[in-house]
């Protein structure tokens, strides 16, 4: 191990420990370059635990939940509803029935304006967000606002990315019946006052949506402790299989709310003239499952309890701190969103004379990978006055190392662009 | 340097250096598109001569390396060419054109310009009017 791979005084978290547990960070690109991935806000990768808990499933305990006389069935059944304790336990839900498996943060997201919001919303009736929201807490919004005729205002950032708590005051009355926010900016990294938000929008008579995906991986989450109404987030950014997600609402939303998708498993009775919804949690949860993705994640929040979720918050915070440290050295590059005291592992810039793909593609040839455009976040850009933009998103299992390799990536990518003499003028 | 090198001199000549950069004094077929993905955009302007010929083609736009030379090198290819020509250029002859090897993500960066060309084969004299919120004013970020 070297110096820079080993962790920094006062850090409980061994990064090198972590990382022998995931395979695919040992390989190489074609190139030959060894992996940097610095593209974790995108997804992450998983430890062998998570993926043996999948070929264990497969190989030993599958079948369809819910439904069948035999013993597999009763078996899978349980594994899955585990997962759901798991889920419970790891964002400190008060209720079993408050977590519903969607397929993704953005299935959960729709779940919640098609139910809730088509069945409480109306012209007049106003969803506040912010200017650092994701597609995702964005579009679904929009589609509702179609529908209904309700509209949507959006809180603006401060300078430094932060959001604007006055300006978000502002917009906050007795027409908002939603604050739909992001809890860390995918973007920006900005990590906002979820708890204080809750407070003011319960004042003002609102309910309150929390896109947790960036945050439930990376920070401890309680969400009776936040007050929220709605928390979304999806298994794949947490080391967990895709195409699993969750919904927590608090139950008595949940039962006064009409079921999302209806068919199989939600219902308790169907006849030609009309269905009966199941009770809570099935209610939300129809046709198959993802089940095997869900017992995925259950070993995954199990993995990231081994670890520690206040470890692993302040190492990547340490990890972006150096990243803006080494990135600043280089010149040319302007950072997206606050100072790192202010966020969490996620650090998007712009480089003065390179497009952010160029900057990408050339990173990737050192087996470096970032991602490059807009995050799914175009209103943020424009906001911002940016077409797109550069984002490395760090977990606990990235080193030091790795954040210098980025910073000589991008050293050598200024050279390529930075000819000087070389540069032919044409047709001058 | 291998031809198939992305970020070959030949590329960032056209990037840094474009042909005909700018506007069409008397355009008679404008386009315009961006591609929202990545948000790089191109304009497309041609002066086209009675007998069906490219008297001058212009390009403007912001972008990558990628899409900002390929539009340098196809407004270059196009000067002086038939309208005839320029229609017959197909996706893989810009590819081609372009050189070097491209993943399929980048090769929608470089057949950007191939698109507006599409574009503006089949407008009027009269400009295209300009795709929302991404004016094509902005100088090339290269320099």
């Amino acid at each position: 191990m070297s110096d820079a791979d080993r962790p920094r005084a006062g850090h409980a978290l061994d990064a090198a420990r972590w990382r022998a547990d995931f395979p695919i960070l040992a390989v190489s690109s074609p190139s030959g370059a060894p992996l940097v991935y610095l593209d974790n806000a995108a997804s992450t990768q998983r430890p062998r635990q998570v993926i043996q808990s999948l070929v264990d499933v497969y190989e030993q305990s599958y079948a369809n939940v819910h439904r069948g006389i035999h013993w597999l069935s009763d078996h899978s059944t349980d594994l899955y509803e585990q997962a759901r304790d798991t889920v419970q336990a790891f964002i400190g839900a008060a209720a079993r029935e408050e977590i519903i498996f969607t397929r993704g943060t953005t299935e959960s997201i729709n779940l919640v304006a098609r139910s809730w919001g088509d069945a409480n919303l109306r012209a007049g009736d106003e969803i506040l967000l912010t200017m650092m929201e994701h597609h995702a807490n964005i579009v679904p919004w929009q589609q509702l606002a179609e529908r209904t005729g309700c509209t949507i205002r959006w809180a603006p950032l401060t300078a430094d990315g932060l959001l604007d708590l006055d300006g978000f005051d502002r917009l906050l009355g007795p027409r908002t019946r939603l604050v739909a926010v992001t809890a860390i900016s995918n973007v920006l990294g900005t990590i906002n006052p979820v708890a204080e938000i809750v407070r003011r929008a319960h004042t003002a008579g609102a309910l309150v949506l929390v896109d947790a995906a960036q945050s439930v991986p990376h920070e401890t989450t309680n969400v009776q402790a936040l007050g929220c109404d709605f928390l979304a987030f999806s298994g794949h950014k947490m080391l967990g299989p895709s195409g699993v997600g969750v919904l927590y609402a608090r139950r008595e939303l949940l039962e006064a709310m009409p079921p999302f998708l209806g068919g199989g498993s939600m219902i308790s009775r169907v006849r030609t003239d009309g269905f009966e919804p199941a009770e809570l949690p099935a209610k939300f949860e129809a046709g198959t499952p993802p089940i095997v993705p869900a017992i995925g994640l259950g070993a995954a929040i199990d993995y990231l309890n081994q670890v520690g979720l206040e470890q692993i918050s302040g190492y990547e915070r340490q990890l972006a701190t150096q990243a803006h440290e080494l990135l600043s050295r280089l010149g040319g590059i302007k950072f997206l969103g606050p100072a790192p005291e202010h966020k969490a592992g996620i650090v998007s810039f712009v480089h003065e004379k390179i497009h952010a793909h160029d900057v990408a593609q050339l990173l990737d040839r050192a087996g470096v990978a970032v991602r490059a455009g807009h995050h799914c976040a175009m209103p943020l850009h424009k906001e911002l006055g940016v077409n797109a933009s550069c984002r490395a998103s760090f977990y606990f299992y990235n080193t030091p190392a790795e954040v210098e390799k980025l910073a000589q990536a991008l050293e050598d990518c200024q050279r390529v662009f930075n000819r000087g003499d070389r540069a032919k003028p044409r047709g001058a | 340097m291998a031809d198939d090198e992305l970020y070959q001199e030949r590329i960032l000549d056209h990037y840094e250096s474009p042909f005909h950069r700018g506007s069409c004094s008397r355009p008679t077929h404008v386009h315009q598109a961006d591609n929202p993905l990545c948000g790089d955009v191109v304009r497309l302007e041609l002066d086209v001569d009675q007998q069906g010929k490219i008297r001058e083609a212009w390009f403007n736009g912001d972008g990558c390396c990628i899409s900002q030379s390929a539009a340098s090198m196809l407004t270059e290819h196009l000067d002086g060419r038939s309208l005839e020509e320029a229609r017959s250029i197909s996706a893989q002859q810009m590819l081609d054109l372009f050189g070097a090897k491209l993943t399929p993500n980048r090769q929608k960066c470089c057949l950007l310009c191939w698109r507006v060309l599409q574009g503006a084969l089949v407008s009027t004299a009269a400009p295209a009017p300009r795709e929302e919120a991404t004016p094509c004013d902005s100088d090339n970020p290269a320099r």
